[in-house]
């Protein structure tokens, strides 16, 4: 029978003959994740199942990357129940303070995670490394104190939309239009239960990290996974992150998709999801006039060196308006450190800009850019739900870093070629 | 088991940042939670709700983040019971893991309104409107995941197999 890149890796992880969608199979986790808010819950559940050890000390990540720096007490508290845990477990993959990043930033760079593998973390974007051909999926605390304890899981086979994807990218436009453009057609439960995979001679040509920046919005469709076929591009990042064995899975000719949606990509300009769904996408020169008085570039989607570069290349010579806060943070130290190494950061700071930690903080609304009733943010993050990031009356765009960027120097949602 | 309360009825794709805000995510606590329950769709909403009442939404029901704490705020708020056209994917699964029952009806949503009397009846699989008369039939619960259930959750079924691995 012929499969999905989905059912492939779901097959090589499970003993069960893998027969199509909607079916159940248990499959082995390669890496199993939780962070400073879902970790908490795992470990009560984890205790309340009777489990003394995790499955492999080397195979369970706890990165406390949500509210940290801790940004009060109760989260410094949290955080210590996470570190306590991992110290009596022996969790070789613990992170908090100066090596700890967002955790989708952080796994893939490091060779925690890579393709081939089946991943599950407590946290909705962790199919964030689909990108690099992984299955990847977000999952309650419990479902992943479960995969802790017992190194497996239960999944129901997904069916499978193909999203195919051709065309050269214009100037200005790059994955994050990309994947707002399909969440756009599709809607926010377009995907509801499915996988996506990927293809295209523009998915071909797109950058590893571009590639995770699309996949990391499949849950924004609401899917179980994002999925590219690792390519030579992708084993060699892997390889190069010191993952040990990536493996490549592609799907086979004839494949069964529930349906394929095709975006020429050539055609396209600059995307931007308006208050307060992700699937209110609009070209940006539709917006309209938006005055904003915040802009974020950072997060699990588009915190990394590209992104990082993307905004400071718009940047450049350049400053934020008067009034507005724009608020940059890599996502992890080796990013950091590399943006400083490249001179972004005197670029961002000649530009007036704030350059902050590794952290998802302001993404969710937790610390360190929250909004007041009445305030605009234009985020490269990946929500923007009523509230998501401050007051109940505030409102979140999301658009790519280019996009961000060149809106924080006019002081209002603007297309990059118009400034 | 079956469920009598009153209907509060939400919208579509209600999300997890709606049903609990991260800035309440510093607990595990259940009644703390519950006591923020749906404080991100409307200040003191979760004031009208009485111990035992019942939710009633639209499409996607609990999109966004996989933060438990959801399903948690929930059951902590006093709802037992959500009724939905759709859930989101992980809140459904995070659902089930904590006892919250999920019943997922489509279309038949509409004929369930806001304030409705509603008696529910998870195995049957049937919802009673005592308010229009009507009857409701639902989707039957998974037979995979009606043997997690049964194990006594996946907590419950997870210490089985460990137990089980000696």
């Amino acid at each position: 029978m012929p499969f999905t890149v989905a059912e492939k890796i779901l097959q090589a992880h499970s003993p069960e003959e893998v027969k199509g969608p909607g079916q159940i199979v248990r499959c082995t986790v390669d890496m199993v994740l939780a962070n400073d808010i879902t970790a908490p819950l795992a470990i009560k559940s984890f205790a309340a199942m009777g489990a003394q050890k995790v499955f492999h000390t080397n195979k369970v990540a706890l990165v406390c990357d949500h509210f940290t720096p801790n940004k009060d007490i109760a989260s410094a508290e949290q955080v210590r129940v996470v570190r306590e845990f991992a110290q009596k477990m022996g969790v070789t993959h613990y992170y908090e303070g100066g090596d700890c990043g967002v955790e989708h930033a952080l796994l893939p760079e490091t060779g925690m995670v890579g393709p081939g593998d089946v991943v599950v973390g407590a946290d909705s974007h962790t199919c964030t490394y689909g990108g690099l051909g992984a299955f990847a999926t977000g999952m309650g605390s419990t479902d992943v104190a479960a995969a802790m304890a017992l190194g497996e899981t239960w999944f129901k086979v997904p069916p499978t939309i193909k999203v195919q994807i051709d065309g050269e990218l214009p100037e200005y436009v790059g994955a994050k239009d990309l994947i707002l453009e399909l969440i756009g057609r599709i809607g926010v439960a377009g995907a509801l239960y499915k996988a996506l995979e990927f293809a295209g001679s523009t998915v071909s040509a797109l950058s590893v990290e571009g590639r995770m920046t699309m996949a990391n919005m499949a849950i924004e469709a609401g899917g179980k996974a994002g999925l590219f076929t690792a390519d030579q591009k992708a084993m060699d990042y892997a390889k190069a992150a010191g993952h040990a064995n990536p493996r490549s899975f592609a799907a086979d000719p004839g494949a069964a998709y529930e349906r394929v949606v095709a975006i020429d990509a050539g055609d396209m300009s600059p995307r931007v999801a308006c208050p307060h769904l992700p699937e209110n996408v609009k070209p940006v020169a539709e917006v309209g006039q938006v005055p904003i008085r915040q802009a974020v570039v950072g997060s699990c989607t588009n915190g990394r060196i590209e992104d990082l570069r993307e905004a400071a290349a718009v940047l450049k010579g350049r400053k934020v308006a008067k009034g507005v806060r724009l608020i940059v943070l890599p996502a992890t130290p080796r990013i950091w450190r590399q943006a400083m190494d490249e001179g972004l950061f005197t670029t961002f700071l000649d530009a007036g800009a704030v350059v902050g930690p590794p952290t998802c903080g302001p993404c969710l609304g937790g610390h360190m850019g929250i909004l007041a009733a009445g305030e605009v943010c234009v985020a490269t993050t990946n929500r923007n739900f009523k509230g998501r990031m401050g007051s109940l009356d505030s409102f979140v765009y999301l658009a790519g870093p280019a996009v961000a960027a060149a809106s924080a120097v006019a002081g209002q949602i603007i297309h990059p070629a118009a400034l | 088991m079956t469920y009598r309360g009153k209907a509060h009825k939400v919208g579509s794709n209600i999300d997890t940042d709606a049903i609990i805000p991260a800035r309440f995510l510093v607990t595990t606590d259940p009644q703390e939670l519950g006591a923020n329950c749906m404080e991100g769709l409307e200040p003191g909403w979760i004031s009208r709700v009485k111990s035992g009442d019942i939710m009633v939404a639209g499409p996607n029901f609990g999109c966004g983040s996989s933060r438990e704490h959801a399903p948690i705020a929930l059951k902590g708020a006093g709802l037992p019971v959500v009724v939905a056209h759709s859930f989101a994917r992980i809140f459904y699964r995070n659902g089930f893991n904590m006892g919250l029952i999920l019943l997922e009806v489509g279309d038949a949503v509409d004929r369930l309104g806001d304030g409705h009397d509603l008696e529910v009846d998870a195995e049957a699989g049937k919802i009673v409107n005592h308010t229009t008369g009507e009857t409701v039939q639902c989707m039957p619960v998974p037979a995979f995941m009606a043997e997690i259930l049964a194990a006594g959750g996946l907590v419950g079924y997870a210490k089985a197999r460990l137990a089980a691995q000696g």
